[in-house]
């Protein structure tokens, strides 16, 4: 296996096994253990695209579930108002149509509002975003064709295993790649240092706007997702707490890391599911989940600020049980 | 023709004037230093050369075209490279990462070709993976290329900051203070490896530093700034028994 086709192999190993465990979850798993299972396929798109800005390229977004709602208003809109259901590979064909168009919406806004408001910097960018999600929240309860508060209702039910995790798998396959060249060492050198980066002739500005974009398709792809089975959307959905909750995931998993931030969506999102089950004294703990969050959190910027696989490298990690030979130091050219 | 011509470049911070009606010209090849006590402007100067601050008044010439009000990235990538006072590397990347970040502009993969990564991404890679190790190796610093920047001791991440500048493949190199902190051998081959640099890429060097035997060493030609203004120039011969700069530096007798 040449390092030069790895990332298509994995992509296509990813696909296969996305399509060879469908057939057999499909007809073993019931539709509530299904539900919670596309759920968090979902949570780790959002999470893993979150990742690209706030992780990879260090700028504080607090309006990731804005985009989200952008992208499932586009395309629930699409296809309850002016596709209509469709059957079949039609059926297919217009889903990847109408969850395109909203990626796309979603990326026009990121490109819209990161112009202007990638030009600042920490808690003030933090802010700017909130306010953003907040205005797409509000926007979206007003306009009464898109079912004001209430929501849109009825979104035929499109989203299937294969679409979320196929959409996951691809997804998985861009930021990976994209770390390891050209413009993720131009993200990574933004988040390490703006003025460092500059110094070297790195436009820190485009690389910013350009992982804003990025995250905010797949963000709008993952709100299509979202509405095509939930069979209804409505704008409360799409609230500040669903955006921290989303920054929980990457900062749990570790910023910058796709795997740890895979990781920490999956169980943020069975935990609630998990506590439900826990009967404590006639309580139910789900009730208590907001207070278990937390908690790990705590727990967790004490004993593991950098995320559960924060600066973790599988290589450095097998290299530990290695004896490694003492290599030779070489001689600088002059002296 | 000079390389760098700067005409009556003044910095005011409110009411303070950082640098005064500062007029100087840097020369191809050539090794120049900036020179003077604390707060006499020396990075403020450096600052405005490559666009992190704008100039109040005054003009630069690099390459007889001005750069005021360019963005600092635009300026290195017409040449002028910098280090800073107090170290700035990447610390989270490897050193071969670092390094790889100075040759971002000059690769021709875009974002398309960074996430698809066709054959001429990998045959761009691997060149210039050979040009860092090339540089790398005349540092001494191959054996850390898998280092983390930030585990590296500071006289390393010094040539490594150096390194990194090298590979944006300037005709201008501003050192802020490279000698700040190093021991008097590593002073020396500090001063041997900035020749170096010199003739072996034809740049021309401006450094800042507090360290007069290694100023005096290397310099060819040496501009002192009190209080913002440039109250000398010349030789090292000429500053060193200039009147004006013993009084900067010692204070009035008597």
């Amino acid at each position: 296996m040449s390092k030069k086709n790895r990332s298509y192999i994995y992509l296509l190993v990813g696909l296969v096994a996305v399509v060879g465990l469908s057939f057999p979850l499909e007809a073993s798993v019931n539709s509530y253990d299904m539900r919670i299972i596309i759920n968090i396929g979902i949570s780790m798109i959002l999470a893993a695209s979150l990742n690209l800005i706030n992780g990879f390229t260090g700028q504080f977004s607090l309006g990731h579930a804005g985009f989200m709602a952008i992208g499932a208003y586009t395309a629930s809109a699409l296809t309850t108002l002016v596709f209509g259901s469709a059957e079949g590979v039609t059926q297919e064909l217009l889903f990847l149509v109408v969850l395109l168009a909203g990626g796309i919406t979603a990326a026009i806004a990121g490109l819209l509002i990161g112009i202007p408001s990638l030009r600042l910097k920490g808690d003030y960018l933090a802010i700017v975003t909130l306010g953003f999600g907040e205005i797409i929240r509000v926007i979206l309860q007003n306009i009464e064709p898109l079912g004001g508060s209430l929501g849109i209702s009825g979104i035929p039910r499109y989203t299937t295993f294969i679409w979320t995790f196929g959409i996951l798998a691809v997804l998985i396959f861009i930021s990976e790649n994209l770390m390891r060249s050209t413009y993720g060492r131009g993200f990574l050198a933004t988040r390490d240092d703006e003025i460092a980066a500059e110094s070297v002739g790195v436009n820190t500005t485009k690389y910013k706007v350009i992982a804003f974009v990025i995250g905010a398709f797949f963000a709008g792809v993952a709100g299509g997702l979202y509405g095509h089975y939930n069979s209804l959307i409505r704008p409360l959905d799409f609230g500040f707490l669903k955006s921290v909750e989303i920054v929980v995931m990457v900062i749990l998993g570790g910023m910058g890391s796709t795997w740890g931030v895979l990781l920490a969506a999956a169980l943020l999102t069975y935990l609630p599911e998990a506590l439900r089950k826990i009967d404590l004294f006639g309580v139910s703990l789900s009730d208590f989940r907001m207070t278990i969050y937390s908690l790990a959190l705590i727990l967790l910027m004490i004993f593991r600020p950098q995320g559960l696989l924060g600066n973790f490298n599988p290589k450095e990690f097998a290299g530990r049980f290695k004896k490694n030979g003492q290599s030779k130091k070489s001689k600088p050219a002059v002296s | 023709m000079s390389l760098l011509h700067i005409n009556n470049l003044t910095m005011r911070f409110g009411g303070l004037t950082a640098v005064d009606a500062v007029t100087e010209t840097i020369e191809p090849l050539s090794l120049a230093g900036l020179i003077g006590p604390n707060g006499a402007g020396k990075t403020t100067v450096f600052n405005m050369i490559t666009g992190v601050y704008q100039p109040t008044e005054g003009e630069i010439l690099f390459d007889a075209l001005s750069i005021v009000g360019s963005n600092p990235h635009e300026i290195a990538n017409q040449g002028i490279a910098r280090t800073f006072q107090n170290i700035r590397l990447f610390p989270s990347l490897s050193v071969f990462d670092n390094v790889r970040v100075g040759f971002n502009n000059a690769s021709k993969t875009g974002l398309f070709g960074s996430i698809l990564q066709p054959g001429r991404y990998w045959t761009e890679e691997k060149e210039i993976a050979d040009k860092i190790d090339h540089l790398l190796g005349m540092f001494g610093l191959l054996d850390n290329r898998q280092e983390l920047a930030k585990n590296l001791s500071y006289g390393d991440q010094r040539r490594v900051e150096i390194v990194r500048a090298m590979a944006t493949d300037p005709k201008l190199l501003l050192l802020d203070e490279p000698a700040a902190g190093m021991n008097p051998t590593e002073k020396v081959e500090l001063m041997n490896l900035i020749r170096y640099l010199r003739d072996e890429f034809k740049i021309a060097i401006l450094l800042i530093e507090h360290d007069m035997k290694v100023v005096m060493g290397i310099c060819e030609k040496i501009a002192v700034l009190d209080h913002g203004a440039k109250i000398a120039s010349g030789t090292p011969e000429e500053v060193k028994n200039n009147p004006e700069v013993i009084k900067a530096y010692l204070g009035e007798s008597g």
